[in-house]
């Protein structure tokens, strides 16, 4: 065999390190792009209010180690307004069971939709999954309606039901996709081991799906936590039932100009999610992987 | 213990048919073999029992009960898969007892039956790794014990050995024969090798488009193919095909193709007769009826045809060679190794007279059947 003709020559180097190099270039700057309106958010969160309004938040790099342009108050004045504390809790309470709902239900489905054989299941599939396209705005005024007849509105309960409403197709579609792809024989063995469809799923289903349920926890749970529009219809603004993002864009005041607040509020309410988007990481990246090749 | 009986069962999906008006009893404790080439339905065969797919037509009963609406956990079976289908997140323990555990079995039976399983098949030491840490011959095995401590009546299986290399195949084969021995159990086995159908099989199933094809003992079904197919697929080199006809007269036959004409033994002649005089048919030989000149068995009787060696290879106990005859007809002989050919050479090829098989040509049907070993013993 003549190997020397497909070998790679000096041209081929060459222009592998120009790629890698412009790649590398390329990928720099969207980072730095993509990053800057928070990094820009964060300095700003540690100015002094009247430092933010006179100048760009990029002008204390000229002089970065001048202490007195830096200042805790913002956050102070978060963690202590009125209420912040149970809108924290609010934000956990609204938050949590508006993960865990929609997607026990959609695993549950998903398996359905997968490996059970019932009377049009590819109509309803089709339906679950088209409902992806809907905006969610234009069901706000609707389920407002109903919930303010039956007196859900206000309540947790309510807004559960409605992130679960808003979350179940695409939590449906993605969790299909994922355990329609688990092999068949698995299934099979277990029906024949004596599994009932219920036994297959908490079993060997379930336990199989845990990258795809939890990629899509921490989507579920960083959409809810981040949500505001959702919140405040169906919650308002009441101190008891307000979740933190609705509480914070109070704090900003009608007409923004308490804007500085926001800088420091902004990076709190992003704790938690930081933290889950951690703790589950690992399986994030497999579950965005997942299915694309054969183990 | 239990037999199993297809009675006219059909598996349709709209117009595609994949068991098509299939009859078979399966004695108790008999190993049985499924076989045909891919997508012949018996796989689908072996699921429609194993309850995986609903039948179309028909009943089929296991034991003295039809099962046609009973679930797969209630058929009293096991069943082994090709890709293992192990349970990719339970230890082996767990994997052989998940379906004791289903079942609400007691658990020192469950621990006694696993422990007793994973003696027979050697995998002890296993029990407490998962599945991926082991080899495919390993997971094989646990796939096999998963099914034994279910103690089921009969098992099935789909192809087990197609994922294993050849030497762990020819050794897994002769491991399931000795489970069967041991275990005493209805076994059912698919399988597109035909080699591993003749060497496990009580008896063996041949499966075409969905249509039972023959049934019989491995030597009958080799000694004597029903049909075309059968003789086409049964054997390695395949037989040899030859299109002629019958000729001569009830004292004297001959089968001709052109270029090869053998004279029919007196037992082929009666089992034709003179209305076959004049038929077209399609005869075949085995290559291993096929001997070179200079070294014939002793006691064949002989029929030589000019043939001329195209290739040749050596297998190392013997030497299979492809070669034409002088109507361009070709065949292949199994010969001693001893003999030299070499491609080009012209040769007269010794033909065992009464090892040739005739069929019909238009319905690929046996007409006549050499004496086999069965007969004459």
């Amino acid at each position: 065999m003549n190997t020397s003709a497909s070998l790679p020559g000096t041209g081929y180097a060459l222009r592998k390190a120009l790629s890698k190099t412009t790649l590398r270039t390329a990928v720099l700057i969207i980072c730095f792009v993509w990053t800057l309106p928070s990094l820009g958010l964060f300095i700003s969160s540690f100015r002094p209010e009247n430092d933010i309004r006179a100048s760009g938040w990029w002008t204390v790099l000229e002089t970065p180690f001048e202490f007195t342009q830096w200042t805790l108050a913002n956050y102070e004045k978060v963690i202590t307004a009125n209420g912040l504390g149970q809108t924290f809790i609010n934000s956990l309470i609204v938050t949590i069971p508006a993960t865990v709902i929609p997607i026990t239900i959609a695993a549950f489905a998903a398996y359905a939709f997968a490996w059970m054989d019932f009377w049009g299941r590819d109509v309803f599939f089709a339906l679950i999954v088209g409902l992806i396209v809907m905006p969610l705005q234009m069901a706000l005024i609707p389920v407002l309606r109903l919930y303010t007849s039956s007196g859900l509105n206000g309540t947790f309960l309510g807004i559960w039901l409605a992130h679960t409403g808003f979350g179940l197709p695409l939590a449906v579609y993605l969790l299909y996709n994922f355990i329609a792809q688990l092999p068949r024989d698995l299934i099979e063995a277990a029906k024949v081991d004596g599994a009932s469809h219920f036994q297959i799923f908490t079993g060997i289903v379930l336990r199989l799906s845990t990258p795809a349920v939890a990629s899509f926890a921490v989507f579920q749970f960083l959409w809810v936590w981040n949500d505001l529009l959702v919140a405040l219809v169906f919650l308002g603004t009441s101190p008891s039932a307000s979740t933190m993002t609705a509480r914070l864009s109070e704090l900003v005041g009608s007409r923004g100009q308490d804007w500085h607040l926001l800088t420091s509020g902004a990076f709190l309410s992003m704790v938690v999610p930081l933290v889950v988007f951690f703790a589950l990481q690992r399986y994030f990246v497999r579950g965005i992987l997942a299915g694309s090749v054969k183990e | 213990m239990a037999r199993v009986f297809y009675e006219n069962v059909t598996k349709a999906w709209g117009d595609v048919i994949g068991v098509n008006n299939l009859t078979l009893e399966i004695p108790d404790k008999e190993f049985l073999v499924l076989v045909g080439p891919s997508g012949c339905g018996k796989s689908t065969a072996l699921r429609c029992l194993a309850g995986l797919e609903e039948i179309t037509k028909g009943n089929i009963w296991i034991g003295d009960r039809i099962v046609n609406d009973v679930p797969p956990k209630d058929r009293d079976i096991a069943m082994v898969f090709q890709s293992y289908a192990l349970y990719p997140h339970m230890t082996v323990y767990d994997n052989m007892a998940f379906g004791l555990k289903l079942r609400k079995t007691p658990k020192d039976e469950i621990e006694r039956r696993v422990q007793e399983a994973a003696k027979i098949l050697g995998i002890t030491q296993l029990l407490d790794r998962k599945p991926k840490q082991m080899s495919g011959g390993q997971r094989q095995r646990v796939a096999l014990g998963r099914a034994i401590v279910r103690d089921p009546a009969v098992f099935l299986f789909d192809e087990p050995l197609s994922n294993l290399d050849a030497k762990l195949r020819v050794q897994t084969r002769a491991e399931i024969s000795k489970l069967h021995q041991r275990l005493g159990t209805t076994f059912i086995y698919v399988t597109h090798d035909q080699v591993e159908a003749l060497t496990m099989a009580d008896r063996i199933a041949v499966l075409r488009d969905g249509v039972l094809q023959q049934v019989n003992t491995p030597q009958h079904l080799y000694d004597h193919p029903g049909n075309v197919f059968v003789a086409g697929f049964i054997g390695s080199p395949a037989m040899n095909f030859f299109s002629g006809t019958i000729t001569g007269t009830l004292e004297e036959m001959y089968v001709d193709s052109g270029g090869v004409r053998i004279r029919l033994p007196q037992n082929e002649v009666e089992q034709l007769g003179a209305e076959n005089i004049g038929r077209e048919v399609i005869f075949g030989v085995r290559p291993e009826d096929i001997h070179h000149p200079q070294y014939i068995p002793a006691g064949v009787k002989e029929q030589l045809i000019e043939a001329t060696v195209d290739v040749t290879e050596l297998m190392g106990n013997e030497i299979f060679v492809y070669l034409l005859t002088e109507k361009e007809e070709s065949f292949i002989a199994r010969v001693d190794p001893r003999a030299h050919l070499r491609p080009g050479d012209k040769v007269k090829m010794a033909f065992n007279s009464e090892k040739v098989h005739i069929f019909d040509k238009a319905t690929e049907k046996m007409l006549a059947t050499p004496k086999g070993t069965e007969s004459a013993a």
